[in-house]
């Protein structure tokens, strides 16, 4: 079934991708996909922006507009974030590793499929009678209350998204366990590879308390159960409890890999080793781990009591001190060093101040009287977003571009590159600074409109005017990369000349086994310590050998596609449609009887032999 | 160069505090106006956080700074920097620091945490089984309103929560339909209405800052509870003790609203066919809360808006009777009282605007 023969034309290509089980084509497909959502989810950001321009707006209708702020947030942490974080982890983490690929590839592809037709799904919702409109956290009692089929769309589509990012974080779990090349040991490990394990970790503990509420709220709506109904003994608080043990976490999800990205970034273009390495590595399992002590902080105004709120507010306050330590690490990582302002070290340079602001305005809300105050209030709303634009978006632009080369051997335009990160990053600051004022101000978050002579009016424009440049920084980061991909300039190993780390030590982008002779580890830095020795490339730590390939699939994508239609029988399941049990049937037979192929078919793979790596002198660099 | 992009930055820092400080917005709404002890213990909190948080990114933007301008490479640097491993020393001093800070900041937000959550008083009953030294409010959130209840006085009024001013005012607060949270900026800060149970904080309204607020300040529903959730404001009437004992005693004298003019008479005949199923008209509404599904209107000729959001003109009453869907889409008042004819309209607008409870 598969070769390593190359094929040509746009069909083999797309049945190329729909089959794959190689960790960089998933990863294209995570960037692909995650792109799309990311501009479909600014796209609803410049919608609420547009309608919160002037008071008493009518661009959008109150009802329609919580559904674009429920979808705006459901589509930017599941649908953009995510993937596009795991585009980066599975672009990177086995190359810097030294791996052939991750340790499941066939379930890489599954985790995949499973996330975007979770994905499709939810977004279908626009187009069959309306989308979720109670908010991304969906608090019980009001999603109880929403008629219509969004709420059941956000509960089917991310139980379905939710199931691909846990195969995925199980993955790389054992792939950075198993799977690290002679030499790698922990403590070589580069931080974006530490990051993504401890990440891993997290989403290994945090998703099941998701799924946990996903399938209560299922049960209630579909089955009638009455887990959140409180006239029937249920109780709605559960809800919160059981969404903030999954969302606080998930901040730090999507944190951690940028912290990583960003650690690269530093140490690359600085010339220097990271300052304080085995302190970051601590500080990155600290905050993973306190990561899961602090959710209530998200409940305070909830009545948990004085107790829990004064534990959990110092609880949160603890997390800045390993966050402080990443800080100043990085700081002194560019201290004594050369350091070279290219694209991805603006947004890294950039990153700092942003998030050290959106990290402080952090503990002031953990500071749970003075939350009172700031809770469900813009100045909300401009804190969270310097975190997950300060730093996770920032922190993806930076990745995107830096690993661009590696990923498709051809560099994205410095010029333009420049241009999208100013206008983004101004466009930020003016969007959310000002809004910590309207908060303070009096401004409650999730509000379709405001009335005028509140004092909120210009400071809202203002904010409009920002999000604009925000949009016209990302329009011409899609223009660079379509330039990029039409001029397709190719580019060595080591494009930004400073690399570190051993994927740069491999062609770009790498053959599809990575490595011909898996590298041997000899410190921290591996690629910078046998540059540092005059070395063009890496020590083998094997001889030439035969490789063992696995085979591409089509099953991943019939697996997900079966629940994809299960899960409609299961959402019309509830209007007592007759058609409804039968495609629930259909959708649960195709998906485990591509599980059933997969199980009875032998299915051992393939070899590429000894001599042809001998032969094909272009298709990888000796490890 | 390098000094003056270096003071710049201090000064715009300095000046963004000193907006902080000095306070904006306008002082019905803005929690940066503090108009009352739990506001003040709230902002007090917040300013010292910013100090701290200020402190905080000035040592950050300073060493950002210094790096930046130091160490930029020039142009063919080929130079390898030392390959630093660390310091333990500099390591320590920012986790040290940073724990300082930390303490600094969480007593008194543990402390404040407690006295915020102190209502004791709300238990201390007589023999009657009335609230001895406090005075008591039962809120409850419904969908885009707010009904008050004064248990101890026995009046239940809606959308204007009337007040005394300098003494501690104790909320019962709980929801009816989905979870509302009960938020006066300028009076302090929110908590939720839950349909699980009943929360109980209390709030201080200062009379000089009252005053200062042309006596209202605007209250916001902070939790997002359906289409309308944005327009579902209230407003809160702070009045001195003895006024508002005036007040209380005018609204425990209503027994049945009287009303002059042949279009109010008109319009009462309307509204007890239409209308009366829902609102009341009486402070004393002795009903349960179930069956209290719209906002109590004995005061509705003196209230500060139409809806909790329109100006309070006759016009806008017409409107909204007319049309609720428009103003408030998703309320529950839409299509259950039938269809009025504009003649009903205007006899039940008269009819309502005249209900007062204290003469103007």
């Amino acid at each position: 079934m598969s070769t390593y023969a190359n094929k040509k034309g746009f069909g083999a290509t797309i049945w190329d991708y729909l089959t794959t089980v190689d960790h960089k084509k998933i990863a294209i497909l995570y960037l692909i996909s995650g792109g799309l959502f990311f501009v479909i989810g600014g796209l609803e950001a410049m919608f609420i922006r547009i309608q919160l321009a002037i008071p008493n707006n009518d661009f959008v209708s109150a009802g329609f507009y919580n559904e674009i702020l429920t979808m705006h947030g459901t589509t930017m942490i599941f649908l953009a974030a995510m993937p596009l974080v795991f585009a980066v982890m599975n672009a990177v983490v086995p190359l810097q590793i030294g791996a052939r690929d991750v340790a499941f590839p066939f379930l890489n592809s599954l985790g995949f499929w499973l996330f975007f037709f979770g994905g499709v799904f939810l977004n279908l919702s626009w187009f069959l009678g309306g989308a979720p409109d109670a908010g991304w956290t969906s608090y019980a009692s009001l999603s109880m209350h929403s008629a219509g089929h969004g709420i059941d769309f956000y509960v089917l589509g991310l139980q379905l998204s939710g199931f691909g990012t846990l195969i995925a974080g199980i993955n790389f779990l054992v792939t950075i366990i198993n799977m690290r090349t002679p030499g790698m040991t922990y403590m070589r490990m580069p931080l974006f590879t530490w990051s993504t394990f401890v990440v891993s970790a997290l989403i290994l503990f945090a998703f099941p308390p998701l799924t946990v509420g996903l399938v209560l709220m299922m049960f209630d709506r579909m089955f009638g159960a009455n887990f959140f109904d409180v006239a029937a003994g249920g109780n709605t608080i559960i809800w919160e409890h059981l969404f903030w043990i999954f969302g606080h976490p998930e901040v730090y999800i999507l944190i951690l890999p940028a912290f990583g990205i960003f650690s690269e970034i530093f140490a690359t273009f600085s010339r220097k080793r990271l300052f304080g390495y085995s302190s970051m590595v601590f500080a990155t399992v600290l905050i993973g781990f306190l990561g899961f002590m602090v959710w209530a902080h998200h409940m305070f105004t909830t009545g948990l009591g004085p107790i829990a709120n004064a534990i959990f507010a110092v609880a949160t306050m603890a997390i800045a001190v390993p966050t402080g330590i990443k800080i100043f690490n990085w700081i002194f990582t560019m201290w004594g060093g050369s350091v070279k302002f290219t694209v991805p070290m603006l947004y890294a340079v950039a990153f700092i101040p942003s998030f050290t602001m959106g990290g402080v305005t952090g503990i002031m809300n953990a500071s749970a009287p003075a939350d009172y105050q700031f809770h469900d209030s813009y100045f909300v709303v401009a804190h969270f977003h310097y975190v997950i634009v300060g730093g996770v978006v920032l922190g993806l632009l930076a990745g995107i571009t830096f690993y661009w080369p590696k990923m498709f051997g051809t560099m994205l335009n410095e010029k333009l590159g420049q241009i999208t990160f100013w206008t983004f990053l101004i466009g930020f600051h003016l969007t959310f600074f000002i809004q910590h004022f309207l908060g303070l101000m009096g401004m409650p978050r999730r509000v379709f409109t405001f009335l005028d002579n509140q004092g909120l009016n210009t400071g809202n424009m203002i904010s409009t005017v920002g999000a604009f440049l925000m949009a016209i920084g990302v329009l011409v980061m899609v223009i660079n990369i379509i330039i990029t991909s039409f001029k397709n300039e190719k580019v060595g190993n080591d494009p930004w000349g400073d690399g570190r780390t051993i994927e740069w030590a491999i062609p770009s982008p790498p053959p599809f086994y990575n490595f011909k002779q898996l590298p041997l580890v000899r410190g921290l830095d591996a690629y910078w310590v046998e540059k540092m020795e005059g070395k063009k490339e890496m020590t083998p730590a094997e001889p030439l050998g035969d490789i063992h390939m696995p085979n591409s699939s089509f099953l991943p994508v019939t697996i997900a596609f079966g629940l994809f239609v299960a899960a409609f029988g299961a959402l019309y399941h509830m209007d007592d449609k007759s058609w409804t049990l039968p495609i629930i049937i259909v959708g649960l037979l195709i998906t485990f009887g591509s599980m059933l192929i997969r199980s009875v078919k032998d299915d051992h793979g393939y070899h590429i032999h000894k001599e042809d790596l001998m032969d094909d002198k272009d298709k990888g660099g000796k490890a | 160069m390098k000094k003056r992009l270096h003071k710049w930055r201090l000064f715009a820092l300095l000046g963004i505090v000193g907006l902080v400080l000095s306070g904006c917005g306008e002082p019905f709404l803005s929690a940066l106006k503090p108009a009352g002890d739990v506001a003040q213990s709230q902002f007090d909190l917040l300013i010292l956080s910013t100090l701290i948080m200020v402190l905080v990114i000035i040592v950050v933007l300073i060493l950002f700074v210094v790096v930046l301008l130091r160490f930029r490479r020039k142009k063919g640097d080929e130079t390898i920097p030392k390959q630093i491993e660390g310091s333990h020393k500099l390591e320590i001093i920012w986790t040290v620091i940073p724990i300082l800070l930390l303490i600094v900041l969480a007593v008194p937000t543990v402390v404040t945490t407690f006295d915020l959550a102190d209502t004791k008083a709300m238990d201390k009953k007589d023999k009657d089984g009335k609230t001895k030294d406090a005075l008591v409010v039962n809120v409850r959130a419904n969908l885009y309103w707010w009904e008050f209840e004064y248990p101890d006085l026995g009046i239940v009024t809606s959308q204007d929560l009337v007040v005394p001013t300098d003494q501690k005012v104790y909320f019962n607060l709980t929801a009816s339909d989905v979870k509302h949270s009960f938020w006066i900026p300028a009076a302090g800060g929110k908590m939720d209405t839950n349909t699980d149970g009943v929360n109980k904080f209390y709030l201080q309204f200062d009379s000089k800052k009252a005053e200062d607020s042309n006596n209202l300040f605007y209250g916001k529903c902070a939790e997002l509870c359906g289409p309308s959730h944005a327009l579902m404001d209230f407003k809160v009437v702070p009045k001195a003790k003895s006024d508002f004992e005036a007040w209380a005693k005018d609204m425990k004298s209503v027994k049945e609203p009287v009303v002059e003019g042949d279009a109010a008479k008109q319009g009462e005949a309307v509204f007890n066919k239409s209308c009366i199923g829902c609102h009341a008209v009486t402070p004393n509404d002795s009903r349960p809360e179930a069956a209290r599904q719209a906002p109590n209107l004995a005061t509705f000729g003196e209230r500060q808006k139409i809806a909790g959001v329109l100006d309070h003109t006759e016009a806008n009453l017409k409107n909204w009777i007319k049309d609720p869907e428009k103003y408030k889409p998703g309320n529950t008042m839409t299509g259950t009282y039938g269809e009025l004819s504009d003649s009903d309209i205007d006899a039940l607008a008269a009819y309502l605007l005249q209900l007062k409870v204290e003469e103007k």
